[in-house]
């Protein structure tokens, strides 16, 4: 991908220390990758600015109503500024964006930043206690399948797996809250009350990714436990579990991290509908409401928060995962 | 072959089957019966009834055509204009593939389904709105794939005696290109069938799909959530629905990728 590493010097050369070198080598691959994190960032903003163009018809009409008066539609389209020419509106799109200025909710006249911000925090703590949930039930399946490969407990995890990426959000929320909440009692029904309040969504939320955790982990650890260096350690007489969960898991971890990373948008996705089963009150449920409402700039403002949310920490991902393994770097 | 990817088949097959015995069954979903709502299933019916008192079986069976109609076009739709795309950036290269990659990264920064719960929501309600907004998110899978692919085989020795023998482009891509792309491509249409069904039902469980009183299995579901505490079948059986035929076509996906090939 990036020019730059093809001259990379060979690494014989006498010459600067291994941190420095690793820098160095690192560093195209940073710039390369800002510079087209920058370029999706832009096309993501057009691609947002561009969802109210879509609305059928008239917008203004669509959102105010029938009922409104002449005087009433004109004043949104000037505040919207759906009078003026495609392109001032995309750039006055693009300022009031680096302003943090997202617009004004029809629905509650309140600053859209202000309403996406609340919401937010409860997202991302719902999408971290998803990932967490994911990562605790995917990695010790995924490992403990990959040392027991083609017995009896191979095959119940990989059924497992499939299932849980198969079940839908819409389908295991209220399976989960039936079982959990309503035949048992354990923990609240909906809401955001509290921390057992998180239990249900976050395990709802993280099923589908711990089912691919565990599928990625397994392969991982398969392809790791066969490398010379496990052999060795194993003919040093190391404990087995020394073994497994020094040397061969913290080599398998990159290609779980990069999984990690490119899940995460489906992570945020499933939090739409988790959140709309649960009446958990983050971005999800803002949009979900906000579309019914037909509050378009609200949901232009959280579908791009989402957007650009997941281009960072993709971006972050992809970095760190050069950081791990300058390897990385020579390979692209 | 294996047990499970025979199970797999049939419960594809037997889905396949319903869905085109649905019209006959469209009377009957729709039959109204006051004085046996929320009936528990039973030997009689099956699923149960629901808040009317029509049978479930009968309105998830209903519901299987539209889900798999929709599902259908939408993948055919996505494969389609997704593989076009792919081959030709693939082939030309330089900046029409720079272009095209640069439209791809941006609609795989989007999460699928909240792309399409934005586009099917602004759109409005409507078959026509859903199948639009699903392919607006499902065509890019199949582009990035089928560029990968294209690129690689733009150098094969085929291709090349092919290309300066004189063949048409059209006629080169589709005789020498295509055929070999055919195996990845088939495994990626056949997960995006299960992730198309998902799709679908989500934007009808929030009520952004299929409007009442056509049954879709997402549909059902969410009408059955209002009566968790009172009869839960209204929730388990179309979502069981739901879950068989899914497992049962990414079962089917895995078993394709083990024979063909394509994504890891």
């Amino acid at each position: 991908m990036a020019a730059g590493f093809t001259e990379r010097r060979p690494a014989t050369l006498p010459g600067p220390s291994a941190t420095v070198r690793a820098v160095y080598a690192a560093l195209p691959l940073f710039t390369a990758r800002l510079a087209s994190a920058a370029v999706v960032v832009a096309g993501v903003t057009f691609l947002v600015f561009l969802l109210l163009h879509l609305v059928p018809g008239d917008p203004v009409e669509v959102m105010l109503g029938e009922y409104a008066t002449a005087g009433d539609r004109a004043a949104l389209r000037q505040a919207l500024g759906l009078d003026r020419p495609l392109a001032t509106q995309w750039f006055a799109f693009v300022e009031g964006l680096a302003r943090g200025d997202l617009g004004t909710s029809l629905a509650s006249g309140r600053p859209v930043a202000a309403l996406v911000a609340e919401r937010l925090r409860m997202t991302t703590v719902l999408a971290l206690a998803g990932l967490g949930v994911a990562i605790a039930i995917g990695l010790p399946l995924g490992v403990l399948a990959a040392l027991a490969r083609g017995r009896a407990w191979d095959g119940v995890t990989s059924a497992l797996a499939v299932l849980g990426m198969s079940i839908p959000n819409f389908v295991l929320g209220p399976l989960l809250m039936l079982v959990f909440a309503v035949l048992l009692g354990w923990f609240p029904i909906g809401g955001a009350d509290g921390a057992r309040a998180l239990v249900l969504p976050a395990l709802t939320l993280g099923t589908s990714l711990a089912a691919i955790i565990a599928r990625m982990s397994r392969a991982a650890m398969i392809d790791v436990l066969g490398e010379p260096y496990v052999l060795a350690a194993r003919a040093r007489g190391l404990d087995e579990r020394r073994v497994v969960l020094v040397h061969a898991l913290r080599n398998a971890a990159l290609p779980i991290v990069t999984t990690l990373g490119l899940q995460l948008g489906a992570l945020l996705g499933g939090a739409v509908i988790t959140e709309t089963v649960f009446g958990w009150p983050g971005l999800g449920l803002l949009v979900v409401d906000s579309i019914h409402r037909r509050d378009y700039p609200v949901v232009q403002a959280c579908v791009l928060v989402i957007a650009l949310a997941y281009v960072l920490v993709n971006t972050l991902t992809d970095l760190l995962c050069a950081w791990l393994d300058p390897r990385i770097g020579g390979a692209r | 072959m294996r047990r499970g990817t025979r199970a797999a088949m049939v419960v594809v097959a037997l889905w396949g089957l319903a869905a085109l015995a649905a019209p006959g069954l469209e009377a009957e979903a729709n039959r109204i019966a006051l004085e046996r709502i929320l009936a528990p299933p039973s030997w009689h019916v099956p699923m149960g009834r629901d808040d009317l008192g029509r049978p479930l079986l009968a309105r998830v069976l209903v519901g299987a055509r539209l889900s798999l109609g929709v599902t259908l076009v939408v993948v055919a739709l996505a494969a389609a204009v997704g593989t076009l795309i792919g081959v030709l950036a693939g082939w030309y290269g330089g900046l029409v593939d720079l272009f095209v990659v640069r439209v791809i990264d941006v609609f795989l920064a989007f999460p699928g389904i909240l792309l399409a719960i934005a586009l099917a929501g602004i759109l409005g309600p409507g078959i026509d709105n859903l199948v639009i907004a699903l392919s607006v998110v499902g065509w890019v899978g199949f582009a990035r794939l089928a560029r990968a692919q294209t690129l690689s085989l733009r150098t094969r020795d085929h291709v090349q005696v092919a290309q300066a023998l004189g063949t048409p482009l059209p006629r080169l891509l589709r005789l020498h290109v295509l055929p070999l792309l055919s195996g990845p491509l088939i495994v990626e249409a056949t997960f995006a069938l299960a992730a198309v069904i998902v799709a679908e039902a989500g934007l009808s469980f929030l009520g952004l799909g299929v409007q009442p009183p056509t049954p879709s299995w997402g549909a059902l579901i969410r009408d059955g959530t209002r009566y968790l505490l009172i009869a839960p079948h209204l929730v388990l059986m179309p979502g069981l629905a739901l879950l068989s035929l899914v497992v049962a076509i990414n079962l089917l996906g895995d078993r394709l990728r083990d024979h063909l090939g394509g994504r890891p």
